[in-house]
């Protein structure tokens, strides 16, 4: 909460925290709420599934309680059409028109498949969403996306789940350098250290689940998340000292 | 009439409307989303919306994810 405003924009909507939650992988409702209000966030994701008559899983009322806003996803679509059809689906369900798109392309790298992620953006921005994109750590599609109308890149610091952390943070900063829409970090954060450092490349967000929710401590873990974010954004606009081959002292000679 | 509800096959009246067979299944009406044949029927035409036989229908809602 600093004096000055600080906040992220998208399309119309407009954040304060610049930590946004998954809700995959907590293992019950109220490990889960306790760890997203730690965090601070106001922006989580959510999947859309088939419905039964059990009625869902209650995480709707959950968040509609906590008043964090929904972002649902695409995940598990394979192709441009069946997300499109799910983000709409969504919208209708959900009455957001926010769409985090993503297509895999397969189960184990559950990499985005970049020709039916662009077509993906390009079909959903005629029908009026706001497209938050799940993409490969890849410059030049980073910019296509961004070309096609997205309002956010979201590029992948490592695959989903595997907590490698930022793997290629030079591509990460050319593709912060040329955006003229935010820059979300998206997936393969570890630990705070990770997100820590997705802010200081110069991203506008980081997006995570897995490092939280799996974590020992979710509740302990969010908090952490949410100082890191905090730390590397006041740590990118303080401007780091240049990084030097040999010592320089820091204290007066004798 | 046979129609394909999330995938599995089941018996209604024919000529029964989106609105009557949501609420035959018995899922929650709040925070669900319709697809008749791979097309979103939106809420508000659910009751207009007749269903023929055969028809593929997917009901979806929000779960923890992402």
């Amino acid at each position: 909460m600093g004096a000055t405003d600080d906040s992220l924009s998208f399309g119309e909507h407009k954040l304060d925290s610049r930590l946004i939650m998954g809700t995959g992988g907590a293992t019950n409702l109220s490990v889960l709420e306790r760890a997203l209000v730690a965090s601070g966030t106001e922006l989580t994701t959510v999947a859309m599934r088939r419905a039964d008559a059990e009625g869902g899983s209650g995480v709707l009322e959950l968040l509609r309680r906590l008043g964090i806003r929904l972002l649902p996803n695409t995940a598990g679509c394979r192709t441009a059409a069946e997300a499109v059809l799910t983000a709409q689906l969504a919208r209708e369900a959900l009455e957001t028109d926010l769409v985090k798109l993503e297509v895999h392309a397969d189960d184990r790298t559950l990499l985005p498949d970049p020709l039916e992620t662009l077509e993906a953006t390009e079909r959903l921005v005629a029908d009026g969403f706001t497209v938050l994109v799940y993409t490969n750590d890849d410059p030049v599609l980073a910019l296509r996306l961004e070309e096609a109308g997205c309002a956010a890149v979201m590029p992948l610091g490592a695959p989903i789940g595997t907590g490698l952390g930022i793997r290629n943070p030079h591509n990460i900063e050319l593709i912060v350098s040329r955006a003229g829409v935010p820059v979300i970090l998206d997936a393969g954060i570890g630990t705070a250290s990770d997100a820590a450092l997705a802010m200081e490349l110069g991203c506008d967000a980081v997006l995570l689940a897995t490092a939280v929710t799996r974590a020992e401590d979710p509740e302990r873990m969010a908090s952490a998340m949410r100082h890191a974010v905090t730390a590397g954004r006041l740590a990118r606009g303080a401007g780091r000292v240049p990084q030097r081959f040999w010592a320089q002292a820091s204290s007066p000679p004798r | 009439m046979q129609v394909q509800i999330n995938g599995e096959w089941r018996d209604f009246p024919d000529d029964s409307t989106v609105a009557q067979l949501v609420r035959e299944v018995g899922i929650p009406e709040r925070g669900v989303a319709v697809a008749l044949n791979g097309e979103v029927v939106r809420r508000g035409q659910w009751t207009e919306t007749v269903v023929a036989r055969g028809a593929r229908i997917d009901i979806l809602t929000a779960v923890q994810g992402g």
